[in-house]
């Protein structure tokens, strides 16, 4: 895969890094004293701590990670609600990434410690094939964005699910929260790196309200560094020029459509309906539900559960303020303090997408430090 | 959890295929993405490909970025 390499290549990086230099010298002689970029997506953030952009870009531009963690907005009462199928009996088949999220009191791996049935799984397939296999009464706990919803339908649609798998999910939508955070955060945003990945499947078509409505200089990138350091120069570009477009600089995955064999799909199976977001609250059109046809799947009828209002925040963490983008990991009083990736306290601490866990495990010490001291 | 894995798919059986992770080999859902052919680079998300690499597509997006930082040179 040498286009991979390609786009690692340190010699394009400098010159990017040195573009990104200018552009930024030549905004702050038009009076531009800060900028603001938003990265969607948790593996953007991955990408950008990882590789020490944030340390390398001139300091009047602020790189703020957005909410695209999708286990880190799950209300905590979805968890208490697989935590107690899981102690009644039930086996419960969940991502990696949910195992280690706190609910209300713990978490499924903390309640499988006690007893409880959770077992880890890599996609939906190999929930269904295991359940298929053990024949015992088992949930699937999903959970995810654009990109995950089909993963789920595609089974669905082929009415491959054994009589004994039923599913629990907390789907959400990313264009809605988008729009939420340019609408009521206090965060004034000069440019959006918006999610690749959600993108191969809605298509970049889905992003376009951003520069459209919101007047958002708008990218829609890949995960390498090089895809990330396009990206920043693109907005920067942009604002410079006075003028707000998206662009597709991840065209080598995504298309203006998207996946429209996997969004005919996810539309036979899923309706939108309004979601409640771990933290942040209720967002119109925001999450995806079963249709009727698809009832007998639904772990909610089936076992006739009603997902109660759960403690989602503990009393400090800064978690919610993280994911809106409107306070840094280094903000809150518990970061690497009593929160730590062995100890987590709250979501963002857990997943591998969560900005508190990326910053904790890739952050650097000197980068934390100045953080500190700001 | 977005997190898309790109692969080489090197068998496929039906709505199956199995990817090539630089080494690691595993079977995966393939019925997202119709027309697959063995040899294709693809992104692998939660056991499922989700979508082709377009591999011209990715050389052509380097080469209009060094295009594009030469006349930027110019001009700033």
């Amino acid at each position: 895969m040498k286009f991979i390499s390609s786009y690692r290549d340190p010699k394009l990086a400098k010159r990017l890094h040195e573009l990104i230099d200018q552009l930024v010298s030549r905004l702050e002689r038009q009076g531009v004293s800060r900028i603001k970029i938003m990265n969607f997506c948790g593996t953007h953030e991955h990408t950008i701590t990882y590789y020490g952009i944030r340390s390398l870009v001139p300091s009047s531009l602020d790189l703020i990670a957005g909410p695209g963690c999708p286990v880190c907005i799950v209300p905590a009462g979805y968890i208490d609600t697989a935590i107690k199928l899981a102690m009644e009996g039930v086996t419960i088949y969940t991502y990696g990434d949910m195992y280690r999220v706190p609910g209300s009191y713990e978490s499924l791996a903390q309640a499988r410690a006690k007893g409880a049935n959770v077992k880890v799984v890599y996609g939906f397939m190999d929930a269904v094939r295991l359940a298929r296999n053990e024949k015992k009464e088992a949930v699937f706990f999903g959970v995810g964005f654009e990109t995950t919803q089909p993963t789920l339908a595609s089974w669905m649609v082929r009415d491959a699910i054994p009589e004994n798998l039923k599913l629990l999910l907390a789907l959400r939508l990313t264009p809605p929260v988008m729009r939420y955070v340019l609408r009521k955060s206090r965060v004034d945003l000069d440019g959006v790196i918006a999610p690749g990945h959600v993108s191969t499947i809605t298509g970049a078509k889905a992003w376009v309200f951003l520069s459209k409505e919101f007047n958002v200089p708008t990218v829609i990138a890949g995960f390498e560094p090089l895809d990330v350091l396009i990206a920043i120069a693109e907005i920067l570009r942009q604002k410079l020029h006075g003028y707000s477009r998206l662009y597709n600089e991840y065209g080598r995955v995504v298309t203006w459509d998207g996946n429209l064999r996997a969004q005919e799909i996810t539309d036979k199976v899923f309706e939108v309906t309004d979601g409640y977001w771990r933290g942040i609250g209720l967002i119109p059109s925001s999450s995806l539900r079963l249709r009727d046809k698809y009832a007998s799947l639904d772990a909610i009828d089936v076992y006739g559960l009603k997902i109660e209002k759960g403690i989602d925040t503990r009393s400090g963490c800064k978690c919610n303020k993280v994911i809106l983008g409107e306070a840094k990991p280094t903000d809150c009083p518990f970061f690497m303090k009593a929160c730590t990736p062995a100890h987590p306290l709250g979501p963002c601490m857990v997943s591998s997408e969560g900005t508190c866990h990326i910053w904790a495990k890739y952050g650097g010490r000197l980068l934390l430090e100045k953080f500190e001291l700001e | 959890m977005c997190l898309g894995v790109p692969a080489r798919v090197i068998k496929i059986n039906g709505d199956i295929a199995t990817v090539d992770y630089g080494g690691i080999m595993k079977d995966v859902d393939a019925f997202l993405v119709p027309n697959l052919k063995v040899g294709d680079y693809v992104i692998v998300h939660a056991g499922a490909i989700i979508a082709k690499i377009n591999e011209k597509e990715a050389m052509e997006m380097m080469k209009a970025w060094s295009s594009i930082m030469e006349e930027l040179k110019g001009e700033i």
